[in-house]
């Protein structure tokens, strides 16, 4: 049993040490909001915050989180209220969707350290994040509108 | 063309009615809604409800909840159609839910799509538009009806406001919600037809910006559900090794360390690989990598390599002793060419290229009996009903499909392989629901690609440079030969959907399309334009080709070339106007390119640049116009725009999937490369509908200009240096610079 909180409720998780912490979220906790992408750190579907910092779940064991902090989408805001997420929406940013809770937990962690970043800066840390649908100038549009707005 | 559609409708029981329109039965209804895996955006309709139709439930609160009969992969098509019927019906736009319809293609089926339930083709919305209108209408006139009953005037004295119906006179109304509680339908029901819709002037609705998608806010706070996020009680997972070579078969499977693992409860040989069953999905997926396989060495795709077979290809082109089926012909292209003044001919060749969706191929499946159930990101749920009845032995009718949201599709999700495996695996464990779950891997081995082609094209040209004839040759294996047999054998072996676009609106004396159809075995499929997509590119780069050669501007010749066409004309001169086309840029170039494909006219214009060292194209802007006929929600069509130019650019730049002797190279996003936000380009789209046009479609009508776009610009830079090989790779790009 490894224990962690996950969006501020302590969890007790009965898997193998070496499971992904990204198939403990979406299977043992059914928190699904966070997505299966590739498996190897390429295109940041699966990002969530371990401790404030955005991490890509898929390559993040279960034994790496005990007695840590993990904040998914579900817990990004009670009640989709981060400026991100209304940006989201008055951008219509999302297409399929698939990707953009990783987009999220990747752009909050930006604003959290740089509340006022330039478009490369946004770039820069967003790179890391594949929107299939090719969704990336709302993203950019969004992030700026929430900076703006916050 | 409008032709005249009537809705015949007659009362099934006091609550329920028939509609059909042409030949097509579509809405018998009565009773509860089908549970499906919605979360967010279902609501559940309560016993006793009205329900006008089979579309459209209206609660005693006045909840309009409607169906929405196509898949959500992110084209927006879940809020387009409903807002269909919420228009003619006059409901509350506010007061409506919508509710995936479930899989019933006699009720849901597309009208325009041979009557089934299959997204795709850029054909939900051209298909259903007449359709749901008029069931919108009728189902305002039923309401009419019974208000009229309700406050005793009679039906030309009322009038409706959104969600509500007036009499004015009296001042006197009622709410939807009171008419589904107290009224009755009528007897005999109000008939409707084309004439009873609203005058485009009366919309409410369609054409507004303000109305946003309804599937985002469940997209922007993680509680969408796709098909891998499924849940259900005592599931189990599932895994499947597939063969290396498509076609191969496991021969000897030793599963001695797999089957040890804690949590795996079967393994499960099947024709194509070997399933695993488990209790969680990681114990599977580690299972995989521990079952040792071998496989029969039979197949012959093993003697498929892509970039051999590509020069094959391009050389079966040239060699027009090799003829095909003739997909299109007018006027006499072959002695125009014989007998023209210059002629230029030239070969057009795209790679293999492959989805990708973010969500990878999954589904689940729960077989009881001779009954399925199954949740799955299907395009197909008729088509799947098929072939899930297939594996289990019983009929498509005792299947059930709950389609789920979709993380991408580009046609992948039309394919039925993904839930095979899950039916195949669930058949093992009955009575246990079974979530099968690719590996990225696996989702990109074996994809169904888009065709490898090449394309052989000859233009005639008069000595002043007129265009007299025009011959197309496209060589490529089928995707119907496959997908739909029925189909191809009765078009005589030509494949519309490989060679689609390749027939376009510019006038030219003589026009001559074939097909030549290779088989080399690898099943490829369905993509973002299919066929459009390359057809296209070359058309519009040989546009260019031909203006270069007679020194005219390109945008002037196609406006010469379109002069009967002022819906090709407007977008072509809008997007001109919006990129200043005759400004030159400093280090940079501007190319044009259009398309009519799908039933939209698009015009784009790219601005590039080259580092002419390494041979790495920059897209910096890209401007689009569109006309879609009908707007009927123009953001989300410029959110579609923006899907296509961003894929469009990366699938022209990067996007390759190799493969030799039969084996896939690429395997993840480490090595099939997609675009990402740094390479994406700027976007300014204008959407500039034409009042009294057919609706057009626009899921995949913004990609297919902007590959060419980006050549005739990388020409205009250099030039002439012309690329003609997607992807737009550096070492091709160094290569054409120094030929």
């Amino acid at each position: 049993m490894t224990a962690f909180t996950i969006n501020g409720r302590v969890v007790d998780v009965d898997a193998a040490q070496d499971t992904p912490l990204l198939w403990v979220i979406r299977e043992h906790l059914q928190l699904t909001g966070t997505k299966f992408g590739c498996g190897i750190a390429q295109c940041g579907a699966c990002t969530v915050h371990i401790d404030g910092a955005p991490t890509r779940s898929c390559v993040t064991w279960l034994e790496d989180v005990a007695g840590r902090e993990v904040t998914t989408i579900e817990g990004l805001s009670p009640d989709a209220s981060h400026p991100l997420q209304k940006a989201w929406i008055d951008e219509q940013v999302p297409q399929c969707g698939y990707c953009q809770s990783g987009q999220l937990m990747q752009a909050a962690a930006l604003l959290e350290s740089n509340p006022n970043p330039t478009r490369e800066q946004i770039i820069e840390h967003m790179d890391g994040n594949i929107c299939r649908c090719g969704t990336y100038v709302r993203v950019i549009s969004a992030i700026q509108r929430a900076a703006r707005e916050a | 063309m409008t032709k005249t559609v009537k809705i015949f409708s007659h009362a099934i029981s006091r609550r329920s009615f028939l509609i059909s329109v042409g030949s097509l039965g579509v809405a018998v209804a009565f009773g509860g809604l089908v549970r499906n895996a919605f979360g967010a955006t279902m609501s559940l309709v309560g016993e006793g409800d009205y329900l006008p139709n089979a579309w459209v439930t209206i609660a005693g609160d006045g909840t309009v909840t409607i169906m929405s009969p196509a898949s959500e992969m992110g084209q927006g098509i879940m809020t387009t159609l409903p807002l269909l019927i919420a228009e003619e019906m006059d409901a509350d736009w506010e007061m409506v839910r919508i509710v995936q319809a479930p899989s019933d293609a006699d009720k849901y089926g597309n009208p325009g799509f041979y009557g089934i339930q299959l997204t795709g083709g850029s054909e939900s919305t051209r298909g259903y538009y007449e359709l749901l209108r008029l069931t919108g209408a009728q189902t305002r006139k039923v309401l009419l009806s019974s208000a009229a009953n309700m406050l005793d005037v009679s039906v030309g004295e009322l009038t409706t406001e959104p969600g509500r119906v007036v009499h004015a006179r009296t001042g006197r109304s009622l709410s939807y919600g009171q008419i589904a509680t107290d009224g009755s339908l009528p007897d005999p029901l109000p008939q409707v037809t084309e004439a009873d819709l609203k005058p485009t002037d009366q919309w409410r609705y369609i054409g507004r910006r303000d109305i946003p998608r309804i599937d985002l806010p469940s997209k922007v706070d993680g509680s969408a559900v796709y098909g891998i996020d499924v849940q259900l009680p005592d599931m189990l997972y599932g895994a499947v090794l597939r063969a290396p070579v498509q076609g191969e078969q496991p021969e000897r499977i030793d599963d001695s360390e797999a089957r040890a693992l804690p949590g795996i409860t079967h393994i499960v040989p099947l024709s194509y690989g070997v399933g695993i069953i488990g209790e969680t999905v990681e114990a599977t997926r580690r299972a995989k990598d521990l079952l040792n396989v071998t496989w029969s060495t039979s197949s012959r795709v093993r003697n498929y390599t892509s970039d051999r077979l590509l020069e094959h290809y391009r050389d079966v082109g040239r060699d027009l002793s090799q003829t095909g089926v003739e997909a299109f012909s007018e006027g006499d292209a072959d002695s125009a060419i014989t007998n023209a003044a210059t002629v230029i001919e030239v070969d057009y060749m795209s790679d293999l290229v492959c989805h990708a969706t973010m969500e990878p191929m999954n589904a689940t499946a729960l077989v009881t009996g001779d009954t399925v159930e199954i949740w799955a990101p299907t395009q197909g749920p008729t088509g799947t009903q098929g072939f899930a009845a297939e594996v289990v032995g019983t009929t498509p009718d005792k299947v059930k499909v709950n389609v789920t949201l979709l993380g991408g599709g580009f046609g992948r999700k039309a394919e039925a392989d993904f839930i095979v495996d899950a039916v195949s695996l669930a058949k093992e464990v009955e009575g246990r629901p079974v979530k099968v779950i690719w590996s990225r891997e696996d989702d990109v081995r074996h994809d169904k690609f888009r065709p490898l082609e090449a394309q052989h094209i000859q233009v005639g040209l008069d000595v002043n440079g007129n265009i007299t004839g025009w011959r197309h040759r496209i060589v490529a294996d089928s995707i119907f030969a496959r997908t739909n047999a029925e189909l191809f054998a009765s078009a005589g072996g030509h494949d519309d959907v490989v060679t689609e676009g390749a027939h376009f609106n510019y006038t030219v004396p003589g026009h001559r399309i074939e097909y030549i159809r290779q088989d080399n075995g690898l099943d490829i499929g369905f993509w973002f334009a299919v066929g459009v997509g390359y057809t296209r590119f070359s058309i519009e780069c040989v546009i260019d080709e031909i203006a270069a050669a007679r020194g005219t501007d390109p945008l002037q010749l196609r406006l010469e070339l379109l002069k009967d066409q002022p819906r090709a004309r407007n977008v072509i001169e809008t997007v001109g106007q919006m990129a200043e086309w005759d400004r030159e840029r400093d280090g940079r170039a501007l190319g044009l390119a259009y398309s009519d494909a799908f039933g939209s006219h698009c015009a784009q214009i790219a601005e590039v640049s080259l580092n002419r060292e390494t041979g790495v194209i920059r897209v910096h802007k890209v401007w689009c116009a569109v006309d879609p006929g009908v707007a009927i929600q123009p953001r989300h069509i410029e959110g579609m725009m923006i899907v296509g130019i961003t894929n469009g650019t990366g699938h022209a730049l990067f996007e390759q999937i190799n493969i030799v002797n039969g084996e896939v190279q690429e395997g993840n996003f480490d090595t099939y490369r997609v675009i990402r936000m740094s390479e994406a380009p700027e976007i300014e789209v204008a959407v500039v509908p034409t009042s009294g046009s057919p609706v057009g479609g626009i899921g995949q009508a913004g990609l297919p200009p902007v590959g060419p776009a980006i050549a005739n610009a990388v020409a205009r830079l250099t030039g002439g240096v012309r690329l003609r090989h997607y992807p737009f790779l550096p070492e091709r790009v160094k290569a054409a610079l120094g030929a």
